[in-house]
């Protein structure tokens, strides 16, 4: 019923129809109060049952669905920190025991080079030792050779002072006199 | 052609569920889209998938429950979210029953001023008992505001109490009258296409051009009504439960 006056109105202008339907009581459908009691009965069953579904099932299905999520992506970002941190200590470690070798090596190098400095400059010392020790000798044999050799001169001298002596004068000097002669002259 | 943009709003029963007194409790058009209502949000929390990486259905269920639960806790607090179920199931079936009702031949549940004042009150009830239930007499401080000198007192908490008493009333009329508007308005506009289309002939395929234009615009403005308005009684029902969780605010 309520229907068919709805469309009778609906041949006059749109804005009367509000007003013609509170006349008739029940041709404007928001206001007519006998639908009232099966709308409301039917709102009552379809919201508390889906209430129910949203409170029991649906909102702690997708809740745990984004808490899994959530707890997956927080173990994952954890678990890749603890992976970074692993590795940036297995570097730190690395670069210690690199810095470490590197250190070694030096002391090594250092090491060996002042042994083998000791080692030279000790046989250095030894072998200018040794030729000082032979140049001391070689000296004193050339102060001996020198020596023998200057007094042979002496005697040589002396002879031939006493030959030239005995030549020129025909007398055989005395063997003192030539001695002592010779010996001023070289002294001279 | 006539345009009877009430038509939509009628209550057609479909057959009769029984008596209480002299009601006759029938099953409608209305319950039907009830029905429908609950159950895609039903198929939209129940059948999308359980995956890490969600898929579209899953990424609107998830999206859904965290737009819900960032409204409450941003306007009522973490406090609020025991109350998630109700806002919820509240902001869903709105949201829902709204968009469905903008396709052509479907009912808006919406438009009846029966149905979103029972939501209302049920919203009201909700406040009052939790808000006594939780917080005794000390619920009644949300009619003091501090800091009001004494003299204007009684005037002040004149108008706190009866905006309190009317607030079922602004929470349901606002959305009830945003739907009923809304249609008669896309009706009225569409109707006047057919109906120029329909007498001046030629010239008048031309004239339907622009209400047409107006009747796709409207439809857009329509469908962001739609949500809105569901997210507008969403909330406001935070705020309202928020007096009720922290009534010294």
């Amino acid at each position: 019923m309520a229907e068919s006056h709805g469309e009778a109105k609906g041949q006059k202008a749109g804005a009367h129809t509000e007003a013609d339907g509170g006349h008739h009581g029940g041709a404007f459908p928001p206001f007519d109060s006998s639908n009232f009691a099966s709308q409301l009965v039917s709102l009552a069953i379809a919201f508390v049952a889906l209430y129910l579904i949203v409170s029991r099932i649906a909102l702690p299905r997708v809740g745990g669905t984004i808490d899994a999520r959530q707890n997956k992506i927080e173990g994952d970002l954890a678990e890749a920190q603890k992976l970074k941190d692993e590795s940036d200590a297995a570097l730190k470690a690395y670069e210690t025991e690199l810095a470490n070798a590197r250190a070694n090596a030096q002391a090594i190098g250092n090491e060996t080079r002042e042994k083998l400095n000791a080692a030279s400059e000790a046989e250095r010392k030894a072998l200018e030792e040794k030729l000082a020790a032979k140049l001391v000798d070689a000296e004193k044999q050339i102060a001996t050779t020198r020596t023998n050799a200057m007094s042979n001169v002496r005697g040589i001298a002396a002879d031939a002072a006493g030959a030239i002596v005995q030549q020129l004068a025909g007398v055989t000097p005395d063997a003192t006199t030539v001695n002592s002669a010779v010996d001023a002259s070289l002294k001279g | 052609m006539k345009i009877d943009p009430i038509h939509q709003f009628n209550i057609e029963p479909l057959f009769t569920l029984g008596h209480i007194g002299n009601h006759t409790i029938a099953f409608t058009n209305s319950s039907l889209f009830m029905l429908i209502a609950v159950l895609l949000i039903a198929l939209l929390m129940l059948a999308s998938g359980r995956d890490l990486v969600p898929g579209r259905l899953q990424s609107v269920a998830e999206i859904s429950y965290e737009f819900v639960a960032t409204t409450i806790r941003s306007t009522a607090g973490s406090e609020g979210m025991k109350f998630f179920p109700l806002i919820f199931s509240l902001f869903m079936f709105l949201c829902v029953s709204n968009l469905v009702g903008v396709i052509p031949y479907t009912f808006t549940i919406a438009s009846h001023l029966i149905v979103t004042a029972a939501l209302a009150l049920l919203v009201f009830f909700t406040v009052l008992i939790y808000g006594i239930y939780k917080n005794g007499l000390k619920f009644f401080s949300i009619f003091v505001p501090h800091g009001v000198p004494v003299y204007i007192l009684p005037l002040v908490m004149f108008i706190e109490i009866l905006s309190f008493f009317l607030r079922p009333v602004s929470h349901s009329v606002r959305l009830f009258a945003n739907m009923l508007a809304g249609h008669i308005a896309l009706k009225v506009f569409a109707g006047f296409v057919a109906m120029l289309g329909f007498s001046l002939g030629a010239l008048g395929w031309f004239g339907g051009v622009l209400p047409l234009a107006l009747t796709v615009a409207l439809y857009a403005l329509e469908l962001l009504v739609a949500f809105l308005q569901a997210y507008v009684f969403a909330i406001l029902t935070c705020i309202y439960l928020n007096d009720a969780i922290h009534p010294g605010h």
